[in-house]
Parts: structure tokens; sequence; C-alpha cells
């Protein structure tokens, strides 16, 4: 009887840790990509004698990287739906000098000034939108025209340079969140209650899943794998929060405003990806698009309001960019559209469309950020460093394509 | 005309014993015997399926010697053609459906494509030119060398992929489907070229063609095939015209075998659907009609279906109706449920109730890169959101549902549709349309390409939903599986509805008359 019983249970078991791997291997494109940044993290760290990791160049990692996350977050949107934008690098000049003019020519108070910029984003993002859904202009052509365009604006609106003097408005990309919990030894407050506040968080919302989709009779996956998942990731926001806590100089430190912005939309965009319609959509646009049509998706909307999203991002990352140099250039961000392209790319997302996810573009930003930031630590002069991150993108594809080959 | 007198000797050029192709496990051709003559226009009949396509790339070199049993014997010799560079170095040019010409080159040069008129490596034009001009002559085209193939019409390409083939020195033209894409003029003049090219050149023709008519005027000798085996020859004179009703009863002449559930036809109950007068035109040549005032009508509770070869337009006749994904200049009414209604776009279609499960699913039925879940939900997503929030739950809720109720083998709704059996797939996009909760289905090819088990597994599901009272339409190249399961089938031939069946009627003969019934050419 004994027996009878054990059997079944052991047998349990094992399908259990069965599952716990084919879940891993299911997702070991993502979990790659995520072991290649910690070892790329783990040799700078060594190559740079423990500098990458220290709290202040950790921010400053975050404070210089953010454009690229902020980009890759619509290029990633973008790529599913099997198009791309060339033009957000020049729409980061153009909309920066716009929101520099308002303030420095028009005497437009900083926040309006913001919200002007974001609307002409939002603009822009219709005009090439309606090109490339509405009158099958592809987006490459589209964009690359855009690129073209707003950069020429750029130059024409800015002249030499307009320097930025509002100090509220440059201490955007520098400053920290306000020390309103005071130091906790050696550590901000704020920066510890707000890790404690994400742990938190992230269980709840993880056994709420679990308990959902046990309450409508399905399977969840298995408890061990969610442990484990839960673990990992706790760890990694205990360790940014001690990094971050313990950052910044004698007047303030802890969580940058930078992060805060990147982190409200990497959720956000998170969120409409992969919980909405509209993120269902992109998906099966760029899966297969006769499918979609036939499946009563209005293909052409969803290429608008994509290329709308970009044109706000592309706002956002202006606003910060111009905050960061303190002054607005004609050349503010050249080549920007190549490092958010590069970043989806590392970070999974297909060539061909429809595979790809915002966590993963935003490794990819950290993979490139970080080669970059470790390299010019070591003193490694930017063209090497340019030379390596075209070697690194080559081989994260080739990467990719090979294992899918091998797979098949 | 002389040659064609039977009881000489015959003069073969062609011989095809006892040809056997198999893929893996499955039989393609189980023994095609094929026997031409030198000098003849040469048709080979069958259902779609049957094999007739296989056996010219069997014997163009595609299917290379050594991969396929029996032997060929062309001209005297026998052939071990390793690809069609071989074939072709014979004599032997097969003409495809889908024509093999690349658009944004001019005529001239398509003709010597991978057979440049040059020196040096360098290409001579004037030569180019004056020999295009040449080859084009002899097939009647009136065309300027340098027009570019995206300047000329279906028809007119044809003729350019027999002018190439001209330039090859052909022996034996194969032209598969030739006329399927031309409309009726087009038709004409292509097949007074194959017997101008027979009686002028002597060149021997193979045509493949679904078009009985077409047989009766142009062939001098037919082979039947079925199921992947010869079943018979039949010879055309101007004394012994073709007996078509003979060639239709040698096409289809298979047995019935209880590959279908027994499901006794509902009552019919209230029409839920009907198209009065539907004429579509071809989407780039809007002279060509596609569909011809087509009528039909199906009740709740039915399982109706569209029988025609291919090339009829019943795809075309059911996306025209599914939000005009077809066609241009349609005109003609829909009503359902007694109603008038008008579906300019597929999101009405769906909100009236219509759902269309596409013929080809990995085309334009499934996102491959997808799960089961997304997969099936991706036609109701309104329903299962609020305010554009998914609500992963109810998502999960119906997939899950459909996956145990039609089987669906797959580990768990998280799947890759890519890794699933076509058959499975195939549940999968029927389960999408199921989810989206319609009142008429139009399921198209609904068992192509998929094992016999699911095959049966597919018509239940098809019988559950006419028990729940939708009407169901279904669209099948095989006349066996319609005669299984529909309650009634509608005849299409030529973009035209050519008769209305009641299931007591159902025989292959009667209804493959209506399938092959010519097309009155209205003026």
């Amino acid at each position: 009887m004994s027996s009878a019983t054990a059997a079944p249970a052991k047998k349990q078991e094992k399908n259990e840790t069965m599952s716990v791997l084919r879940s891993v291997a299911n997702n070991a494109r993502q979990y790659g990509i995520v072991g290649a940044l910690l070892v790329i993290v783990l040799v700078f760290e060594i190559l740079t004698r423990g500098v990458l990791l220290k709290p202040n160049s950790f921010v400053s990692l975050i404070q210089q990287n953010a454009y690229v996350i902020i980009l890759a977050i619509g290029m990633v949107m973008v790529i599913i739906a099997t198009h791309i934008d060339l033009s957000v690098g020049s729409l980061v000049a153009f909309i920066g000098g716009v929101c520099a003019l308002l303030m420095e020519r028009a005497g437009v108070n900083w926040g309006l000034a913001i919200v002007i910029s974001l609307l002409v984003g939002l603009v822009i993002g219709c005009w090439q939108g309606f090109w490339v859904a509405y009158v099958g202009i592809p987006g490459f052509i589209t964009t690359l025209a855009g690129m073209l365009m707003f950069r020429g604006l750029a130059t024409v609106i800015v002249g030499e340079s307009v320097p930025i003097t509002s100090n509220e408005f440059r201490g955007i990309a520098r400053n920290y969140l306000p020390n309103i919990l005071g130091f906790w030894g050696p550590f901000d407050g704020l920066t510890i209650v707000l890790g404690l506040l994400c742990i938190a968080a992230l269980v709840f919302t993880q056994l709420r899943k679990r308990a959902r989709i046990i309450k409508v009779g399905l399977v969840p996956e298995p408890m061990a794998l969610t442990i484990i998942k839960l673990v990992i990731f706790s760890i990694a926001i205990i360790f940014v929060t001690y990094l971050l806590a313990s950052s910044g100089n004698d007047t303030q430190g802890g969580t940058p405003i930078m992060l805060v912005i990147v982190a409200v939309l990497v959720l956000v965009y998170n969120f409409i990806l992969t919980r909405t319609v509209f993120g269902r959509h992109v998906y099966a646009v760029g899966g297969n698009r006769k499918a979609a049509i036939l499946s009563g998706i209005n293909t052409k909307r969803v290429d608008f309001m994509l290329f709308v999203h970009m044109g706000f991002l592309s706002a956002v990352a202006a606003v910060c960019m111009l905050s960061r140099l303190a002054s607005a250039t004609a050349q503010a961000g050249m080549e920007f559209e190549m490092d958010a392209i590069a970043a989806c790319f590392i970070g999974g997302t297909a060539v061909t469309g429809g595979i790809g996810t915002i966590p993963g573009a935003v490794v990819g930003a950290f993979v490139m950020g970080v080669i970059n930031q470790g390299l010019s630590i070591m003193g490694v002069d930017t063209a090497i460093v340019k030379t390596i991150k075209g070697l690194v993108l080559l081989g994260a594809v080739a990467f990719d394509i090979l294992s899918k080959r091998k797979k098949s | 005309m002389s040659q064609h007198t039977h009881e000489d000797a015959r003069d073969v050029i062609l011989t095809m014993d006892h040809i056997v192709k198999r893929f893996g496990p499955v039989t393609a051709l189980s023994g095609v015997d094929l026997t031409v003559e030198r000098g003849e226009i040469h048709a080979i009949c069958g259902e779609n399926g049957a094999g007739k396509s296989t056996l010219m790339n069997v014997l163009s070199g595609v299917y290379p010697y050594g991969s396929y049993e029996g032997t060929i014997t062309f001209d005297g010799k026998v052939c071990k053609y390793k690809n069609i560079n071989d074939s072709e170095a014979d004599g032997i040019v097969v003409i495809h459906q889908e024509l093999a010409l690349s658009p944004f080159l001019s005529i001239a040069e398509n003709l010597f494509i991978g057979n440049e008129r040059s020196s040096h490596g360098v290409i001579d034009w004037d030569k180019t030119r004056a020999e295009a001009k040449k080859l084009l002559d002899r097939v009647g085209l009136p065309e300027d060398p340098d027009t570019k193939i995206m300047d000329i019409g279906v028809g007119k390409q044809q003729l350019v992929e027999i002018a190439k083939a001209l330039s090859k020195n052909v022996k034996l033209l194969i032209l598969d489907e030739p006329t399927a894409a031309l409309n009726d003029e087009d038709s004409a003049h292509l097949l007074d070229l194959v017997r101008q090219l027979r009686d002028e050149h002597g060149v021997t023709s193979i045509i493949i063609t679904h078009k009985l008519n077409e047989v009766a005027a142009i062939a001098d000798n037919v082979t039947i095939i079925r199921d992947g085996a010869t079943v018979g020859e039949m010879f055309i004179t101007p004394e012994t015209p073709l007996d078509q009703d003979e060639l239709i009863r040698k096409m289809v002449g298979r047995e019935l075998t209880n590959l279908y559930p027994h499901h006794p036809s509902n009552t019919p109950g209230e029409e839920f659907f009907r198209v009065e007068n539907w004429t579509v035109h071809h989407p780039l040549d809007p002279n060509r009609v596609i569909v011809d005032h087509a009528n039909i009508a199906v009740r709740s509770g039915e399982i109706v279906g569209l029988a025609g070869l291919m090339g009829a337009g019943r795809t075309e006749m059911a996306m025209s109706i599914f939000g005009k994904t077809y066609g241009s200049h349609i005109s003609g009414d829909i009503y359902v449920k007694g109603k008038k209604v008008e579906l300019p776009t597929v999101q009405d279609a769906i909100d009236a109730g219509l759902a269309y499960a596409t013929e080809d699913r990995k085309v334009y039925g499934l996102n491959l890169l997808q799960n089961v879940r997304e997969n099936a939900s991706l036609a109701s997503l309104k329903k299962m959101s609020k305010k554009g929030v998914m609500d992963d739950n109810i998502e999960r809720k119906e997939a899950e549902k459909y996956r145990t109720e039609f089987n669906i083998k797959c580990r768990d709704i998280d799947v890759q549709v890519s890794t699933l059996s076509g058959g499975n797939q195939q549940k999968v996009v029927l389960a999408k349309w199921v989810i989206s909760d319609p009142d008429i289905l139009i399921l198209d090819e609904p068992t192509r390409g998929i094992d016999v088990g699911a095959k049966y597994e597919i018509y239940e599901i098809i019988d559950q939903l006419a028990d729940a009272g939708k009407a169901v339409i279904v669209i099948s190249s095989e006349l066996p599986e319609l005669i299984g399961i529909c309650d009634r089938i509608y005849t299409v031939s030529q973009g035209v509805v050519t008769d209305n069946v009641p299931r007591q009627g159902f025989t292959q003969e009667y209804l493959m008359r209506g399938m092959t019934k010519e097309r009155q050419v209205a003026l």
C-alpha cells in the first residue's frame, strides 16, 4: 500500500523538476542574454578593478544610458511589427531644440516647455505614422526622410547652440529624488524604502497571478519556479538598492530621477505590450500580417499608433538628453537610432519581426551601456569602443540565428 | 490531320513506365503509366491531389533519377535526369502554373535568362533583341522585346513563357494549368498557339487542365490519373469526340468508405445567410470576372458545401464576402438573418456574426510565432478585454476549453503553434473562430494536408457546430468529403454557381458535371 502511494508522489516530484527545466529551456534566449550581461558586468568589474560597480559609476551608467532604454522601448515595438525607425536621433535634436527655444527665447516655464515638447513628439509621430500606415510608404523610407528632415530643421532652429539656464530643468538628468527620509547610516532612507516596496510588489503580483490562475481552474507554473524567480529578482533588487542608497555626494544621493522616469516608462510600456489588446495586435501584425487582417485587426491603425508612441518616446528622450547636456545643439542625438536598434537586436528581437520583449531590449541596452562605460573607465579610445560595440551586435544576432538553425 | 490515325504503329516520343514516388511514408504516385505520341497534344486529367504535378516533376528532373521507381524513355533513350537542366537539354520544358518570369526585366531579357546571348561575358543586345523578336513572332505576340514583363497581362506573359521554351529547342512542352489564370479570349489564343506549334513545328505537348471543354477542344489523347495511378486512356478524333461523362466517371470512380461520422441532417431552421447576385472582379485585372452573379443561402443547422475545381472562384467568393479581403468591383447583396448588411471590413463581418477559417492556415490562418492561446483568442480580443486591457484568465479559460473539447494535442496552451501537427493547427484555427461566437462559419479546405484521424475529428466538430444551430459552409476540393459531410452542395464552375444539389442527389458524377460546366460567355 505504502509503495503504491509513494510511487506517484515521486513521479509528481519528477514531473515538477521536469517542468521547471522545460520552462528554463523554453526561455533559453532570454536567460541567455541576462547571463551574457552578468558575464560582461563581471569581466569589466575585474578589468576596471571594481570601479564599474562603485555606487556613483552605477548611477552614471543609468543616467548615461537612459536615452537608449527610452528609445529602445518604442523601437522594440516598431521592430516587432516589422517596421524600423531611423529618425529618432534627429527627433531628439529637433525636439530638444524646440524645448530649449521655448525656455530660453520664448520664456516659457520649464514644466510647460516639457509638455509642449511631448506634444510636438506626438504630432511628429502622427506625421510619420500617416505616411507609413495610410499611404503605404515603408517605415524605412519614411523615417529615413524624417531623419534628414528633422536633422535639417534642428540645425535651422538651433543654429550654433542654445544653453539652458533653468536649474530645475537641468536637475532632471543629474539630481536625485529628495532625501526626505534622511540618511540611515551611510544609506539614503527613501531608496531603501523604495527597494523594499519593489520586492513586496513583486512578491504580491506573482502570488496573486498564481492564485488567479488556480482560481479559474488552470494549472500554474510550478511553485518551485516561482520561488526561484522571486529569490533571484529580490537579490538583484537588494543589490541595486544597496548601490543606489550609498551613491551620491555630500549634499544629495540615492535614487536618480532618471531611473524613476525610465522605470515608469518600462513598466507602463511592458504592460501595454503584454497585457493590452493593442499589444496583442502588435505581435499579431508582426507575426503574420495577412492572418491579422483576416482576424479583423485594423493593421493600419496599429502601424499608425506605433509611430505615435515612437514620437512620444523620442520627445521624452529629447527632454532627458537636453537636461543632461544643458544645451541644445543640432548634433544632439547623433546615431541614437543605431544604439536603440542595436539594443533591440541584442535583446533578442527578431530581425523579421513578430518576436521581442521590452525587458529584452532593456537588457540589450544595458549590455551596450556596460561595454561603453567599462571601456571608457579603462580609458579605451571611443573609436575602439564603437568597433567593439559593432562586433557585439554582430555576435549576438549571429548567436541567435545559429541557435535557431540548430533547433530546427 | 493524318498523323492522328491510331491504327498505324504508334510513333512514341515519351513513355513513363510504372512510376512510383514516395515522400517518406506517403505514396504520391503508386504506378503511373503514360505514353505520349510524337506530335500530339496529350491531356492529363485527374482530381486535385491525384498526382499530376508530382508526375511532371518526376519527368522534368525536379525529383532526380533514383528518387522514384519505374523508367522514363524519351526519344528512344532512358532518362536519368538529375535536375531541370538535364531535361531541358533534351528538349523537355515545363511551364508552371505560377509563371517564372522576372517582372522588372524586359521580355527579351526574360527570354534568354540563364541562356544569355553574349560574347566573352558581355551581352550582345542587338542579337538578343533580334532573336527575341523572331521568337515573339512565332508565338504571335506583337510586343516590343524591350517591354517590361510587369507591363503586359498574364495572357501575354504565358506566351512569353512559351517563346522562352521555343528558344530552348523544345521537343516536349508541358503546360500545367495554362489557362487557370486567363480570361476566355486569352485562353482561346493560347490553345490556338499550342495547336499551331503541333501542326507547324511538330512540337509535342502535354497539357494538365481541369477544364474539360478545353480537353475536348484541343487534345488528341487523354490520360486519366486517380489517387496516384493511371486509370485509363481515351483517344479523341473528329469522328469520336470526347465523352465527358465517361471522363468524369474515370476521374472520380473511387469507392466511398466510412471515413465520415454518421450525422443525420438537422431540420433546417431560420435562414441565417444569403448572398444575392454576388459578382467579384480580379483585383489587378478588372476585366476578369472571378465570381459571376452567385446566389447562395444557408439556414441554421445546415452544412452546405461549395464544390468546385481549383480556380473555380470559391475561396475568392468567400474572401470577398468576408470584409472584402479579395477582389475589386464587388457587387451584390448580403443578408444575415434576413437583414441586409454591408461588410466593408473584416471587423464588420465578425460583428455581423461571420467567421472565415482560411484555406492556407500557415499563410492566412495562424501566427506561427505565437502560442495556442494567443492564436485562439486573436479574433475575439474585444470580448476578452476591458477598456483595452486583456483579461488573461478569460482568455486562458476559453483556450483551455477548446483545447479539451477539440482534443488539440499539445502539452498546454502556451505551446507555439508551429510545433503542432497540421491537424492540430487546423483545430486551433477552428477554435479561434468558434471562440468568436459566430452564427455563420465558412470553412475553407478545413482538412487539407492533415491525416485521416484528424480529419474525422474535424468532421465531428463541424457536425457539432451544425447541431448547435450554426450555419456552416464548407469549401473543399475533395468531392467525397463534401458528399460525406454536407446536407446540400452548391457546385461552382469558373465563377458561376451552376447547381444546388440536395443530399439525395449526391453522386460524384452528377456533381462533377456541375463543377465542369462550361461558362456561358455573357456579353
